[in-house]
C-alpha cells in the first residue's frame, strides 16, 4: 500500500466526537498517523506480518493502520468507551480487523498474575503525553516494554525527551528519535487559550531486541 | 474479540490467583472469513498458552482441538483450523469469568470490559 493511499484510508477515521480532558485525547491526525506507520514498515519491517498492540488507541487509527499495513494480529487498548466504540466502527469502515479491548492500561497491565506476557511483536502508541495526569506517559511506556517482543513505537513531548531516554536505557533498550513532529493541536478543551496550539512531538522507536530473549515461559508453543 | 486476544487476557482482579484462562460464555459469535496464510498462523501459534485454547474452545462448543504435539505445526490441516479458531471466530457478546473470583465481565459489541471500578473513568 503506498502512503497516499494509507493516509486516504485513515481520513476515514473519525477521531474523538466529545474528546475528554483529563484522559488527554488528542487525536493523531491521518497525516502523521500514515507517515509513522509508513516508516515502521518500510524502514524497520516491524509491521507486515507482525502481532501489533496500539496501548491508548482512542478512536484506534493507529492500530487500525497498522493492521491496513499488513500485521498478522493487532488489538488495541483503551479505557474509554466512547472512543472505543468509535474505534470499533471505524475499524468496519475500514474493512480492517483489529479487536479492541476495554481497559485502564497502568493497573490492568501490573505484573500481577504473570502478565503480562510478552504477546506483541511491536507496540505503537500515541500515549498521553503525562501533561494532565503527571508520570502516565512513562507508566504507558512501562507497559509497552513489557509487552513488546522486538519494538516499541511512542510519541512523547520534546521537553521531556532526556528523561525519557535516560529510563529508557535504564530498562535496557535502545532509543532513537525516528523524527520531530510539530503536534498541531486544535482547540479541544476549555483550558486552551489560544486557536490552535502546536507542541513539539518525538517520534521515539525503542529497540527491544537486546532487553531479554524471551524464552518459552513467556507462553506459546 | 477473538480467541486469540481472550487467551491474552488475565483477571485484573488483585490477588486472584490462577486467573488464567478466564471463563468465557458466548452468547453470540459471529464467523468472518479470513484470508489463510500458514506462516501467519504459525506465528500467532507462538504466542498461544495451548492447553487454555484448547479447553476454550471446546467449551464454547467448537472444535475440539488436538491434544499439542510439536508436529502439529507443520500439518496444514491443523493449520487450517486454528486459522478459523484463532482468526475467523468473533465473539461478539458474552461474559468472561475470573476463576478465582467469580467476578463477571461483560463483552459487548465485540469489546471486552476488564475495568473493574467504572469510576475510574
Amino acid at each position: 500500500m503506498k502512503l497516499k493511499e494509507l493516509e486516504g484510508f485513515l481520513q476515514t477515521v473519525t477521531p474523538f466526537q466529545n474528546p475528554k480532558v483529563m484522559l488527554e485525547q488528542y487525536p493523531t491526525s491521518p497525516h502523521i498517523a500514515s507517515r509513522m506507520l509508513y516508516a515502521i514498515d518500510a524502514t524497520f519491517d516491524d509491521l507486515d506480518g507482525k502481532i501489533v498492540g496500539d496501548l491508548g488507541c482512542g478512536c484506534g487509527v493507529l492500530a487500525i493502520g497498522a493492521n491496513l499495513l499488513g500485521s498478522c494480529y493487532t488489538v488495541g487498548f483503551d479505557v474509554d468507551t466512547d472512543a472505543l466504540a468509535q474505534a470499533h466502527e471505524n475499524n468496519t469502515d475500514c474493512e480492517a480487523e483489529v479487536d479492541f479491548v476495554r481497559c485502564d492500561i497502568p493497573s490492568y497491565f501490573d505484573g500481577e498474575n504473570g502478565f503480562p506476557r510478552k504477546f506483541f511483536d511491536t507496540i505503537v502508541m500515541n500515549p498521553p503525553f503525562g501533561t494532565r495526569k503527571k508520570g502516565v506517559d512513562m507508566e504507558f511506556l512501562k507497559v509497552a516494554f513489557q509487552l513488546a517482543r522486538g519494538s516499541v513505537y511512542s510519541l512523547h513531548k520534546t521537553s521531556t525527551r532526556n528523561h525519557i531516554l535516560k529510563t529508557a536505557s535504564s530498562w535496557g533498550a535502545k532509543c532513537e528519535v525516528v523524527a520531530e513532529l510539530r503536534f498541531d493541536i486544535p482547540n479541544m478543551y476549555k483550558h486552551h487559550k489560544k486557536r490552535t496550539q502546536d507542541v513539539q512531538v518525538d517520534f521515539l522507536r525503542f529497540d527491544l531486541s537486546q532487553v531479554s530473549s524471551p524464552s518459552e515461559s513467556d507462553g506459546g508453543v | 474479540m477473538r480467541l486469540l486476544t481472550h487467551n491474552m487476557l488475565a483477571s485484573p482482579v488483585k490477588g486472584a490467583n490462577n486467573a488464567f484462562p478466564l471463563k468465557l460464555v458466548c452468547e453470540k459469535k459471529e464467523v468472518m472469513e479470513a484470508d489463510f496464510d500458514a506462516e501467519m498462523v504459525k506465528h500467532l501459534l507462538s504466542r498461544v498458552e495451548y492447553d487454555a485454547l484448547r479447553a476454550t474452545v471446546e467449551s464454547i462448543g467448537e472444535g475440539p482441538l488436538p491434544v499439542w504435539d510439536d508436529g502439529l505445526k507443520e500439518n496444514e490441516d491443523f493449520l487450517r483450523q486454528m486459522h478459523h479458531i484463532l482468526l475467523e471466530i468473533h465473539v461478539i457478546e458474552g461474559e468472561l469469568e475470573c476463576p478465582a473470583s467469580g467476578r463477571k465481565f461483560k463483552i459487548s459489541d465485540g469489546i471486552p470490559n476488564m475495568l473493574i471500578n467504572e469510576e475510574e473513568v
